[in-house]
């Protein structure tokens, strides 16, 4: 699969641990991202996807071990510049006043520096990608769930990032819409960028990214591509649900089924 | 399914602004003949060009030229600093708690403010010459505001009812303090307790004026340039960040210059209430949520207020004087009452 020469690491962790009081919310982790990958953050509620998330966002700081960003230990980046590099889609997208669609997508633009044409190009391409684009008068306020998150995404896909983080993008949307977000992501990954996403369904993951990261109890159990990582006895084993893996019927990947 | 009112229209800020400005210069000149004493414009216009030196005084009385030059004028442009002042720090303030309920006098800044003042004045500080007052009630703001900020703030998530009651508290701790110092103070160091309640332009002199206008130049630059900060905030604090908002900075420059802004209002009108929470959501409902014309145009509505307030609390009951804060208490809390009753349960606790 590997016909190009290696990539930089965009991104990476080094032996990262988070602990709150003596409690520790994640192990020490270590983990490399490069451009042009999709990498899935899975496992149980409370495993500690969104901390991880967060140390790779620049949210907070490792409590041990190190995050870097091009080389470079994220909590050093000035936030402006940061957002240059990356972006993050945050599961709440709540917004306080009543700006339309168009207003907070173009908000995605602040981080680079000014350019009225270029800047309104994006917004609208963006809006017609993420599937909002005729929403784009509508105060967001009004909007459904769905079309909310809708809203959100082509806002950090208008930040045109190298590095987008997201957490659980596709939880809100219908069938069609998680698809074809994940389809977006993947046509990113292609293009260049890293992308990395919380997601609760493993079929997504499965069908999406190149890499799987499991984690359990802010341990990384299992790593690798889907194959290897979403393994019968390793989901019952996490999860503690009984189910079987199978072969897609149409797509070279595997397909996880409750049993 | 789509109702029109959730389409999103956003008229010409720049024209509305320009508009507003014209309507408030003229208010600000009809106001100079309103009063007690009622004068006609051309009186008024022979007065101020007389007092400049441009044309002979002619038949104009003293009476007649003092009212208009000494009081009238100050007053009214004091007025309008004050109106402005609050309606800026309300804006600030909304947007830095994420939350259109939050309102200078609504949330404590105002009482912060006023006893910052107060002690000032009994405990007979007055290292900062003319100045003193305002600094002290600045003081007074901004711990008012920090207070609350760490109490209640959008970081904390605890919603509005959290912030209204923690705001309660605050202001009523203050206004406390106040009756306090009022109580012991000598009649002489102290303006009336009323004054501190409700507010009153009264006193308004040249000195004041020139005093407050670079409290209120500054406070107004400063909440300006933070315009795009504040439409960032409205995604949340760490959405904003990701944006690459220093949210932090952000944070401290906004408590500092809607707290300069109350300060400069506080001191030398009292505390006029409401104004921060009604004119921001007005205007917001025809500009829109930017705070780029968000700002400067609730500055002008809030400085058109407090002038035709002014002008009603000296004329309708001469020669008593009505408080100020009367006026925009009658007219803010049904509206702040309407704002909390027509909340949505989707928008929040």
């Amino acid at each position: 699969m590997n016909t190009t020469p290696p990539q930089p690491v965009l991104l990476e962790l080094d032996r990262a641990g988070y602990r709150i009081g003596g409690h520790n919310i994640l192990g020490d982790i270590s983990l490399q991202c490069l451009p042009g990958s999709v990498t899935a953050l899975v496992g149980p509620n409370g495993a500690g996807k969104s901390t991880l998330l967060a140390l790779m966002a620049g949210d907070i700081a490792p409590s041990s071990g190190r995050a870097l960003l091009c080389g470079r230990d994220i909590s050093t980046w000035r936030a402006r510049p940061l957002a240059r590099m990356r972006c993050v889609l945050p599961q709440d997208h709540a917004v306080r006043f009543a700006f339309s669609v168009r207003e907070v997508v173009a908000m995605g633009r602040l981080p680079h520096p000014s350019d009225p044409m270029t800047d309104a190009a994006i917004v609208e391409q963006e809006m017609v990608v993420a599937d909002i684009a005729d929403l784009a008068e509508r105060d967001v306020r009004t909007l459904s769930g769905g079309e909310a998150a809708r809203a959100a995404f082509a806002r950090i896909l208008a930040q045109r990032t190298p590095l987008l983080l997201l957490d659980e993008p596709t939880a809100a949307l219908d069938l069609h819409h998680q698809e074809r977000v994940m389809q977006i992501l993947r046509t990113r990954s292609i293009a260049g960028a890293c992308v990395v996403i919380v997601l609760h369904d493993l079929n997504l993951a499965a069908g999406y990214a190149d890499r799987i990261v499991m984690l359990t109890d802010g341990q990384l159990v299992a790593h690798g591509n889907p194959t290897e990582v979403l393994t019968a006895n390793l989901i019952r084993r996490v999860y503690r649900q009984q189910v079987e893996v199978i072969a897609h019927p149409s797509r070279d990947v595997p397909l996880v089924v409750i049993t | 399914m789509v109702s029109a009112t959730d389409l999103v229209r956003r008229p010409n800020g720049a024209l509305l602004l320009i508009l507003g400005l014209a309507l408030l210069g003229v208010t600000i000149v009809v106001s100079f003949g309103i009063g007690p004493l009622s004068l006609p414009p051309a009186t008024v216009v022979h007065a101020i060009g007389a007092q400049l030196g441009l044309i002979d005084p002619g038949n104009l009385t003293t009476r007649e030229l003092s009212v208009v030059w000494d009081l009238r004028i100050p007053r009214a442009l004091l007025g309008a600093m004050v109106g402005a002042s609050l309606a800026m720090a309300g804006t600030g303030l909304q947007g830095l708690f994420g939350n259109p309920l939050a309102d200078p006098g609504v949330v404590g800044v105002t009482n912060g403010a006023a006893l910052g003042a107060v002690a000032a004045i009994v405990f007979g500080v007055t290292a900062f010459g003319s100045w003193t007052i305002p600094i002290a009630a600045f003081l007074g703001g901004v711990l008012a505001t920090g207070a609350i900020y760490l109490l209640a703030g959008p970081q904390r998530g605890s919603g509005t009812a959290m912030l209204l009651l923690v705001g309660i508290a605050i202001g009523a701790l203050c206004s406390a303090a106040i009756g306090f110092f009022t109580y012991i103070a000598s009649d002489s160091e102290l303006q009336s307790l009323v004054f501190w309640q409700m507010g009153s332009l009264a006193n308004a002199n040249w000195l004041q004026l020139v005093s407050a206008l670079p409290i209120f130049l500054i406070g107004s630059a400063a909440l300006l340039t933070l315009a795009t900060p504040l439409d960032m905030l409205a995604l949340g604090e760490r959405p904003a960040q990701h944006l690459g908002l220093d949210v932090k900075r952000s944070r401290l420059l906004l408590i500092a210059s809607s707290a300069l802004l109350v300060a400069g209002a506080v001191a030398f009108a009292g505390a006029v209430g409401f104004v921060g929470l009604v004119v921001p959501h007005l205007v917001r409902l025809v500009i829109g949520p930017g705070h780029r014309w968000l700002l400067p145009l609730s500055a002008v509505v809030g400085a058109l207020l407090i002038v035709i307030a002014d002008t009603a609390a000296r004329s309708l009951d001469p020669p008593a004087e009505i408080p100020l804060g009367l006026f925009s208490a009658a007219l803010g809390a049904p509206f702040f009452l309407w704002l909390i009753l027509r909340r949505t349960p989707k928008e929040g606790r």
